[in-house]
């Protein structure tokens, strides 16, 4: 007769165990890697009703709701992971819309034959950066695909906030004369991805700059600046942005390259690989575009926070039809500050 | 960034540009050709001609590797990748060139074909040891500065005895296609050659001797930072208003003479000449290109996949001749940046950075609106 305890299940071997088929199947075995891992980390009351979505309380004021998709590789890179990437990533994208995020959804796609140790890593960070924020993840999906359909593991995010009353920012509020506030330096995140990728490695001192950008954009809602843009530079870089913002506003930009601040490293990777570090990707700064009365008090706030205290004015809001974002070089020149054309760098978050 | 940040100094671009202004003769217009794309793109990303007096004309020349290369080289790769079924590895910007039948390598890489962007000749060279079950094809293009590693590749496939690697090869030459554009009676008026800086760490400056000996064209060597071509610039105009003509080296941090006889010794090892070559803007020029020599034939793709070349001729509403020797400027090509741009190439200018319609279009357009 068996000794075993009726009604045990034997645990999920978190350790060296791996992704199976089944575990996107929706039986036992997904019932299971559900409740041992992503419930277990998560842990929260709305997860913790384990219907097929969560029931959530009443929120007083306009809704953002935003998604994104990470397809990072590696998926561990100095600085971050793809967990706490695709936490990041959404809050941000909630937030420079002016919104205090709420809560999180993730779906994950999994390959077969993933390491399960890697995944409970994985989750382990995106919970931890999720409890930092204060946005619990409320729901997901698992699904898993067969080996070489997939690349280890695929995250989308959604993200749900509630619009502060009086926001009101879009790309296409920028005018003539505004200031253009840079958090810190670029480049950080998509180098420190480039610098650690197959074939690639070089030893370089480069950490991705994810974080969660939500609490520095409450303060600079806070601060009463007059705020008419809020956009998070990410694939793309700042050149990419700015582009974005420009178009949208039917006004050219003037930027100062001596004030867009590059740290040595990243300066010294691209560099080396003929990259322009306009164009590569940050995942934890913000361009912010101001009446120009008020960039002084809102630069003050931005260095106050630990996330944006190398906050700078890089450059102004001119007029022009033509919508060209153009820079003074350090040399003393002009150049247009185009669109990135192609792809500089695939699969960065 | 040291070694780098005092070759882009603001201030000393000043001084620079004030004694190219004291030394430019008002009633005169300087013609002078940068050579190299590495230059060009120096040119434009930099604002350099924000500070150069407007009698002083920078002419781009044809030294960029993939704006060079004919449609049917490109055609010659995209046929091996996708009828013979081989694993075609070639360098980042060679994969957006145009190509007949609207397709280009990355294209021809979305339909299904193998087409890899690698780094190196190594990297290629790493995936065929890996893989010997493909046949694996490096698409070797460049002008000097990268044929020396494509010998060191061929050499080490040798040693090994890797059945299942071999090249394309479209290794081009500087001092030839410098020689086809001073040498075509109707070409453009070139007062000197802002001469080219990596190629010139491999061959030296003695190959620019009979430019200046010969079609008395003054030929100043010049490194790729922004303050190398300014300084340039200014020796150049000395030599103009002195009625000199020497081949000068500002890039002396790197350039000697000979240059670098070692890796001369290898590539003439590797290759011989071709009898000639057809160029994208050019022509076919004699002896102008490279081909493997017959001792390493097992390597040489046209050898070992039998495919021939066929000349393909350009778009014709397209520019990119006339803008590689000289004689056009991107701007003056009736479909530059509307039906031609970086994201949709009909032209291979348009491609690299250091491609003159690219460069012109990604950092210099707003001059033609302004």
């Amino acid at each position: 007769m068996s000794t075993v305890k009726p009604g045990y299940i034997r645990p999920l071997d978190l350790k060296h165990g791996r992704v199976e088929l089944s575990h996107g199947s929706g039986g036992r075995a997904m019932a299971q890697l559900i409740s041992e891992l992503f419930a277990a980390t998560f842990d929260n009351e709305y997860l913790a009703q384990g219907n097929d979505g969560a029931i959530l309380p009443a929120a007083h004021g306009r809704l953002v709701m935003a998604t994104d998709a990470h397809v990072v590789s590696p998926l561990f890179f100095a600085g971050g992971d793809i967990g706490c990437l695709s936490v990041h990533g959404t809050i941000n994208d909630v937030a420079v819309m002016g919104a205090t995020p709420l809560y999180l959804s993730a779906s994950f796609i999994l390959e077969e034959g993933f390491p399960l140790a890697d995944l409970k890593r994985i989750v382990e960070s995106m919970a931890h950066a999720a409890r930092e924020a204060g946005v619990p993840v409320v729901t997901g999906d698992t699904k898993v695909v067969q080996p070489g359909k997939g690349d280890g593991v695929f995250i989308s995010t959604t993200g749900v906030g509630v619009l502060r009353d009086g926001v009101d920012l879009s790309g296409d509020r920028a005018q003539a004369g505004d200031c253009i506030v840079l958090s810190g330096s670029i480049g950080d995140h998509g180098m420190a991805i480039m610098s650690q990728r197959e074939g690639l490695e070089f030893s370089a001192s480069i950490t991705s700059d994810t974080a969660a950008l939500h609490g520095l954009i409450a303060a600079m809602l806070d601060s009463g600046a007059q705020l008419r843009v809020l956009r998070d530079p990410t694939r793309g870089g700042l050149a990419t942005t700015l582009n974005e913002i420009a178009k949208q506003s039917g006004a050219g930009m003037m930027l100062d390259e001596a004030a867009i601040k590059v740290n040595p490293p990243v300066e010294a990777a691209c560099e080396f690989l003929g990259l322009d570090p306009l164009y590569v990707a940050n995942e934890g700064k913000l361009i912010a575009i101001c009446a120009p009365q008020d960039a002084d008090r809102l630069l003050a706030v931005m260095r106050a926070h630990l996330l944006g205290r190398e906050a700078c004015v890089i450059g102004e809001v001119i007029a022009d039809a033509h919508g060209f974002v153009q820079m003074k070089t350090k040399l003393g020149g002009r150049r247009v500050v185009d669109w990135l054309a192609g792809e500089q760098l695939p699969r960065i978050c | 960034m040291k070694y780098v940040d005092e070759f882009r100094n603001g201030e000393l671009a000043c001084k620079i540009a004030a004694n190219i202004k004291r030394e430019a003769n008002s009633k005169r217009v300087y013609r002078l050709m940068e050579f190299c794309g590495g230059h060009t793109h120096a040119i434009s990303r930099y604002g350099v001609a924000d500070l150069m007096p407007s009698n002083v004309r920078m002419i781009h020349g044809p030294g960029c590797p993939v704006c060079v290369l004919p449609i049917g080289r490109i055609d010659q790769a995209i046929r091996l990748a996708r009828e013979h079924g081989v694993t075609l590895c070639t360098y980042a910007d060679t994969m957006r060139v145009p190509a007949s039948d609207h397709l280009s390598l990355m294209r021809a890489k979305a339909s299904g074909a193998d087409v890899r962007m690698v780094y190196s000749t190594q990297d290629a060279l790493k995936f065929a040891r890996e893989h010997p079950q493909r046949e694996v094809v490096f698409l070797a293009i460049g002008f000097e500065t990268t044929t020396p590693p494509t010998a060191v590749a061929i050499r080490q496939a040798m040693a090994e005895g890797l059945r299942n690697f071999s090249i394309l090869c479209d290794h081009v030459l500087t001092p030839a296609a410098m020689h086809a554009i001073l040498a075509d009676e109707n070409g453009v008026e070139i007062d000197g050659f802002v001469g080219p800086a990596h190629v010139s760490t491999v061959i030296g400056s003695r190959p620019y001797e009979p430019f200046a000996d010969d079609y008395h064209k003054p030929v100043v060597i010049a490194g790729f930072e922004p303050l190398d071509v300014m300084q340039a610039v200014l020796m150049l105009l000395r030599q103009i208003n002195d009625g000199r003509a020497e081949v000068e080296n500002e890039f002396t941090r790197a350039v000697t003479r000979d240059g670098n006889l070692k890796a001369q010794e290898l590539v003439a090892e590797v290759f011989e000449l071709r009898d000639s070559f057809e160029w994208r803007g050019l022509g076919s020029v004699p002896h102008s290109a490279l081909k493997l020599r017959e001792k390493y034939a097992a390597f040489d793709a046209e050898k070992k996949f039998s495919i021939g070349y066929a000349a393909v001729p350009d778009n014709k509403a397209c520019e990119c001749a006339a803008i590689l020797r000289g004689q056009k400027r991107p701007q003056e090509c009736k479909i530059f940046g509307t039906v031609c741009t970086p994201e949709n190439p009909v032209g291979s200018c348009m491609v690299s950075s250091e491609g003159a319609c690219a460069a012109h279009y990604s950092y210099g357009r707003f001059r033609e609106v302004a």
